[in-house]
């Protein structure tokens, strides 16, 4: 009998060596920035995963929203005030996201934050800076209901005042892909695959609706655990059920393995993701046979647009690491957005930041308006971006290549 | 079109590569009674030894070359780790009571991860693992991936190797004697500190081989790799009755091929369309093992060392 209270024990360790992986909070206290005027240090937080599977696009936000400080400083944009980045790693966590969002609030040098990278995780913060006014500006969540309430698809209502996103919510990018699978390459038979996070499942759900309005039929249903790596028993079903494309709603580090997986069992269709899935990583996991599958992301192709040029660029110049990735452009206009607000704040009470610094920040967002790297940054009514562009990439010679610009319209 | 050959073979697949894993925990736990919960690292360390040799060789070198170099690279690696682990880290704690080993492998288990994604290149996301060239084979309307053939060959060979040993040698013979009693082992002059150091290092070469496998199969390796896996390896473990070395095979055979078949089958009972997706594969093959453990307590084989329990 002993042996099996061992294992018991055992089990339960692990289950505890899991949740306290990722330890060590701080006390958070709602204290308020008393800036004078000479020389004040205003810190942006930058929340995303720098470790681990998604830190690809996480040391993205990261260096984005640092070159968008280092530019403010270089302009002297904001007269008497130095802009510094502090980055943390939420390893695509919600319990170590809402410890960070803890951690930003307890300095009171922070008066912005810029991210999370995953709606989850954002779902976790957003009460905590909400309680503080410290503004969030997220470069990349998409979920609708972290914007427009849970009931977002019959009666919109903001839940946080202080959060805000450079990001195209899913209400639009599943839709978007829905008609371009549909229309315009001509599929009609979907298989629909999601992780069951916040993101992957809000956008199937949103693809899903749209292309059954249009007439296409769904063959076939799945969710995978995020956490395993082996999908050939769904590959084998993809495989039978004669679906002409697969819909996966994710992150690349499922997506990869997954695209692979499906060739691999003998279905040779295209996979279809959303900006999740738009990162160079998913070409080294999925291997050459990925050549032919399908991303939507928001915004136009950064590397088109003027105004990015000089983003690439200064990227380049500055030395980063690693690459900008999908959401590099939108975490530099969220660090942007940021420092507009700051500008705001500290030019009406006179060049000197106001006792209350992150409560007037968080109100002048909502009005803040410029040309950024990835168009026009504003905001409506719910802090959603204005901007609602579109496009598709496809693989091809292992790059993602634009294929189709366009703004969704119902 | 039926799909149930294919389904097994995909769950036999998934099930080999638990078994190789699994038969680490279970040599480790017959003749210590510890749970070695750096196992699933030591899996993972494997991996990143045979990349390694992979990234030394000239480029271009033929797979067929470089995989007997790598499996040897990654059993050096897996094994010198799993060593210099029972030395440093279990030894000294042989007689202290069971729960500071088992804390000790956790600790130990959370300082490799880190310690491979702070210090190997690259490695703070996943790595590319090199692929052995060539199209599927199909055998009816089965197909088996190129990757999956290093792993239907090297699982029973793997597994061969180890029963003549066990069964035949002198050296296998002293670690059934250990298992059984140490402390008779010992007084019929049979070197348990040896034997143990023994059973570490062969648990690690087959969590080598079972991580070259991982490679191949998957194509990218990371450093959270054993964890995951190391859990569900131990699982199998205790499926086939912890101790016994064939039930930590049949243990990994059962729950890889009940993952599968959950995934593709639940879904189809009337109102079960809920539970069966691939999310949900890990809670059938959980309740698969507490069934398993409700009405045979000590696993599908029994353990060999039930009467020390």
């Amino acid at each position: 009998m002993r042996q099996r209270s061992l294992i018991a024990i055992t089990a339960a360790l692990a289950a505890g060596a899991l949740t306290l992986t990722a330890c060590g909070s701080r006390d958070s206290g709602d204290k308020k920035d008393s800036g004078d005027g000479g020389g004040t240090t205003v810190v942006i937080g930058v929340d995303a995963p720098l470790t681990g599977d998604l830190s690809a696009m996480g040391l993205g936000i990261k260096n984005s929203a640092d070159l968008a400080a280092k530019n403010a400083n270089k302009q002297n944009l904001v007269k008497g005030v130095t802009f510094k980045t502090e980055a943390l790693d939420d390893q695509a966590q919600p319990s170590a996201g809402q410890q960070n969002a803890s951690k930003f609030v307890s300095e009171k040098e922070v008066l912005g934050v810029v991210g999370p990278l995953n709606s989850s995780v954002a779902e976790s913060m957003q009460k905590v800076f909400d309680d503080a006014k410290l503004v969030q500006v997220s470069p990349a969540n998409t979920g609708p209901a972290l914007t427009q309430g849970q009931d977002w698809q019959t009666k919109k209502v903001r839940g946080y005042k202080s959060y805000f996103r450079t990001a195209t919510t899913d209400a639009i990018q599943g839709p978007f892909a829905a008609q371009y699978v549909f229309n315009e390459a001509k599929k009609k038979k979907v298989f629909v695959i999601d992780d069951k996070k916040t993101y992957g499942s809000g956008l199937a759900a949103t693809f899903t609706d749209e292309f059954k309005k249009l007439g296409g039929k769904v063959v076939g249903t799945e969710h995978i655990n995020p956490d395993a790596k082996d999908f050939s028993a769904v590959a084998t079903k993809v495989k039978n059920s004669g679906a002409q494309v697969v819909y996966y709603g994710g992150e690349y580090p499922q997506a990869g393995p997954l695209s692979k997986q499906i060739k691999a069992a003998g279905a040779k269709i295209p996979l279809v993701g959303g900006d999740g899935i738009k990162d160079d990583t998913f070409m080294k996991l999925a291997g050459s046979e990925a050549t032919g599958d399908l991303a939507t992301s928001v915004g136009a192709p950064v590397e088109d647009l003027p105004s990015a040029k000089q983003f690439v660029a200064d990227y380049k110049a500055g030395g980063y690491k690693e690459e900008y990735s999908a959401y590099g452009g939108y975490a530099y206009d969220s660090a942007w957005a940021i420092i507009e607000a700051v500008k705001k704040v500290v030019d009406d009470n006179g060049g000197k930041l106001p006792d209350d610094a992150r409560a007037k920040i968080t109100e002048a967002m909502q009005g803040v308006s410029f040309d950024g790297v990835t168009g026009k940054v504003s905001f409506d009514e719910f802090g959603d971006a204005t901007n609602k562009q579109l496009t598709v990439y496809a693989v091809k010679n292992g790059a993602w290549v634009p294929v189709k610009s366009g703004t969704y319209s119902g | 079109m039926n799909e149930l050959p294919q389904q097994l073979v995909n769950g036999l697949l998934l099930g080999s590569m638990y078994g190789l894993v699994a038969i680490g925990y279970t040599m480790v736990y017959g003749i210590v009674q510890l749970i070695n919960f750096a196992h699933g690292e030591i899996f993972m360390t494997g991996a990143f030894g045979a990349l390694t040799v992979w990234l030394w060789l000239p480029g271009g070198t033929s797979m067929w070359l470089a995989l007997p170099l790598m499996i040897v690279g990654a059993i050096i690696v897996a094994v010198a780790i799993a060593v210099g682990a029972e030395r440093f880290a279990y030894r000294p704690l042989r007689t202290a009571p069971r729960l500071a080993p088992l804390i000790t492998a956790i600790g130990l288990s959370l300082a490799l991860q880190q310690a491979v994604w702070a210090w190997y290149p690259e490695a703070k996301s996943a790595r590319t693992f090199p692929q052995i060239p060539g199209g599927p084979f199909e055998i009816g309307n089965v197909t088996i991936q190129t990757g999956d053939i290093f792993l239907v060959l090297a699982a029973p060979i793997s597994m061969a190797i180890l029963a003549y040993f066990v069964m035949k040698t002198r050296t296998g013979r002293g670690m059934q004697a250990t298992a059984q009693d140490p402390d008779t082992a010992k007084l019929m002059g049979v070197n348990t500190d040896r034997i143990i150091v023994i059973a570490f290092a062969l648990g690690a070469a087959f969590a080598a081989v079972g991580a070259v496998a991982y490679g191949l199969k998957y194509g990218e390796i990371n450093f959270r790799m054993g964890f995951i896996l190391g859990l569900k390896a131990f699982t199998a473990a205790v499926l086939g009755g912890i101790g016994n070395i064939y039930g930590a095979m049949i243990g990994g055979v059962v729950l890889g091929v009940a993952e599968t078949l959950a995934t593709a089958y639940i879904a189809d009972i009337p109102g079960m369309d809920k539970f069966g997706s691939q999310s949900w594969a890990d809670v059938w093959a959980f309740v698969l093992l507490i069934l398993v453990l409700l009405f045979r307590p000590q696993g599908l084989l029994g353990e060999r060392v039930a009467d020390r329990a």
